[in-house]
């Protein structure tokens, strides 16, 4: 079966010479479409640095990084800025919704950054925020949201494109039990596909029964890989 | 793109206290600027209302004459030899000078007298009541209805007053293109009428006033009044030289000069700095459009679009408030003196992009430094 996500050696430092410290050190695992992959470990383990290094945010400084057998690396500024709006989405910790737009405009963004027309995008849009429950809050701005119909309004941001990596970084971070629950379910039955594969940061052990695989991190390294609950 | 700007359009006025304080600055900013420059075009203007109005091609003076009000008289032979140049159509003398009238009423009013050259009358104003063959009449002159009139309690045909003990008697009212910069009212009479009625210095002419037989005659024009040892200036040197004077000279022009720039920075303060504040605190936003996928140049295209939009808004806003100004101060005090020209406008307009330029290019470094890597941080 062929890796959505091949990481191999990958690594990472910051400062040079006494300073230099390192926030991910050869680790080279691989994801696979239709799969919930946790990346999990203490605050300071690498794990965001390693998503921002798979997602085409931050460059390696040495290891390879392909997604869907590409490597991402070698492609040009320009190039992996399409990469990201075409084959990643993102829902951020802090969801980072616009808040001088609309519910619909927000979802929109991908879309509009694609080159398509306004109308088209938010009809497009509408129809995600429908999927994701909140059909009745398009024209609403995002402060007027409760936190996990935010948390919704960012998955439709990632899902509009139709992205094939679906990146969350500790969704569940901001939302109650019930909420994060929630959430992850809707995850799990309703975004999740077979030309899909979910990375998942998370510090919060309550959700680790959604995930296929999980990854554990210390100190920049891998430290296992175990199958999860959900798979 | 046109997604792309529309969202930083959205993100612009949707925050509209920020949109506001941006407006201010730039509306502000423009209406000082515009108000000063105006106001300077306006006074350099009737600085040179004479000339305007007479409209003479060539004009010939002492060269120590700096500005029209204050001629140096010029010897009789200058206008004989002026007007045996080669290319002289015609030469006329021109009396200008400053006199006091008694009106009426017993109160005195200084007043502009302008002396027509008896023959050709050249330099007349356009009669708006009488006729001009009037001006040859015992004690004839004609007054300019401009916004000085009333200070002559508003004459009609027949008025008379008393200038240096002589009589004198309204036979006509006319209207110029540009009214005088000192506010006081203009009478214009014949040549010799005037240094009959006024106390002259020994040579009385003030100006030559000079009609070449063509264009290509007037730098010859020039030339030979130069050998003689006076000046010989087109209408458009003229006013140009009226214009200095008061730019360097008189410190007007480096106090509107001064003015201007003050208002300038002060524009550039208020908005640079309120927009500086609108881009920090929407940094993670374009942080997050950044990692979503949007490329450094649309961003930047989209802050330049921000920049850009609030700066032509405010500019109209500016043009519009500085219009109204001087529409209300021209209503109470006639004698305003501002004029909003092309060149006013023009320059307001590179200042205002100046200050979007300097505003974005300062929002653009910072929105180019954020790395998506800092959202995912947090």
């Amino acid at each position: 079966m062929n890796p959505a996500i091949s990481a191999s050696e990958l690594a990472k430092w910051f400062g040079e010479g006494d300073l230099k410290t390192y926030a991910v050190r050869d680790v080279s695992f691989e994801a696979y479409f239709g799969e919930i992959f946790f990346i999990v470990g203490p605050s300071g383990s690498g794990k965001t640095t390693l998503l921002s290094m798979i997602s085409g945010i931050l460059r390696p400084n040495s290891g390879v990084v392909a997604v869907d057998n590409v490597d991402i690396w070698k492609l040009e500024s320009d190039q992996i800025a399409e990469f990201r709006l075409n084959k990643v989405g993102f829902v951020f910790q802090d969801y980072h919704l616009v808040p001088r737009l609309t519910t619909a405009e927000n979802v929109a963004i991908p879309l509009i950054l694609k080159k398509w027309d306004w109308d088209k995008s938010i009809q497009e849009a509408m129809h995600y925020l429908e999927i994701v429950g909140l059909k009745n809050k398009v024209e609403l701005p995002p402060m007027k949201l409760s936190g996990g119909e935010q948390q919704r309004v960012a998955i439709a941001r990632a899902l509009v494109s139709q992205p094939d990596i679906l990146i969350f970084d500790e969704p569940t971070a901001s939302l109650d039990g019930d909420t994060g629950r929630r959430i992850m379910d809707f995850v799990k039955t309703s975004i999740l596909n077979d030309r899909r594969c979910i990375l998942i940061v998370t510090h919060d052990s309550r959700i680790f029964e959604y995930a296929d695989r999980i990854m554990r991190m210390e100190d920049g390294k891998i430290v296992g890989i175990e199958k999860g609950v959900g798979h | 793109m046109k997604g792309i700007l529309k969202i930083a359009f959205k993100l612009l006025v949707n925050d509209k206290g920020k949109y506001a304080a941006l407006l201010v600055g730039i509306t502000f900013a423009v209406f000082l600027m515009v108000q000063m420059t105006s106001i300077f075009f306006g006074i350099l203007l009737k600085s040179s209302s004479t000339v305007i109005n007479v409209g003479a091609q060539v004009w010939v003076m002492d060269p120590a004459v700096n500005n029209v009000a204050n001629s140096i008289p010029l010897p009789d032979y200058v206008l004989d030899a002026v007007r045996s140049i080669n290319g002289v159509k015609y030469a006329v003398p021109l009396y200008s000078g400053g006199a006091l009238v008694k009106l009426r009423s017993g109160v005195f009013q200084s007043v502009t007298v302008m002396g027509l050259d008896d023959n050709s009358l050249f330099g007349r104003p356009e009669l708006i009541e009488g006729k001009i063959e009037d001006i040859y009449a015992e004690n004839a002159f004609v007054v300019v209805q401009d916004e000085e009139i009333r200070k002559l309690g508003n004459p009609h045909l027949g008025t008379d007053f008393e200038l240096n003990d002589h009589r004198g008697v309204i036979v006509g009212i006319a209207k110029v293109a540009a009214s005088g910069l000192f506010g006081i009212p203009t009478l214009y009479t014949t040549y010799s009428r005037a240094i009959q009625y006024i106390p002259s210095t020994r040579f009385t002419i003030s100006y030559i006033l000079v009609e070449p037989k063509s264009n290509d005659a007037i730098l010859h024009i020039q030339e030979q009044v130069r050998l003689l040892g006076y000046q010989a200036l087109t209408q458009e040197e003229l006013m140009q030289k009226i214009a200095n004077y008061y730019k360097y000279q008189t410190g007007l022009g480096t106090n509107i000069l001064i003015m201007t720039a003050v208002s300038f920075l002060v524009g550039l303060s208020i908005s640079g700095q309120t927009f500086y504040t609108f881009i920090l605190e929407n940094l993670e936003k374009f942080g997050a459009l950044k990692a979503i996928g949007a490329k450094g140049r649309e961003l930047v295209y989209m802050i330049l679009f921000q920049a850009t939009f609030t700066s032509l808004v405010g500019y109209g806003l500016g043009i519009g408030l500085c219009t109204l100004v001087i529409a209300i101060a021209k209503l109470r005090i006639p004698d305003y003196s501002a004029n909003i020209t092309y060149s006013t406008l023009a320059f307001a307009f590179v200042m205002v992009l100046i200050i979007a330029g300097i505003s974005s290019y300062i929002g653009i470094r910072k929105v180019l430094k954020i790395e998506p890597f800092d959202i995912f941080r947090g």
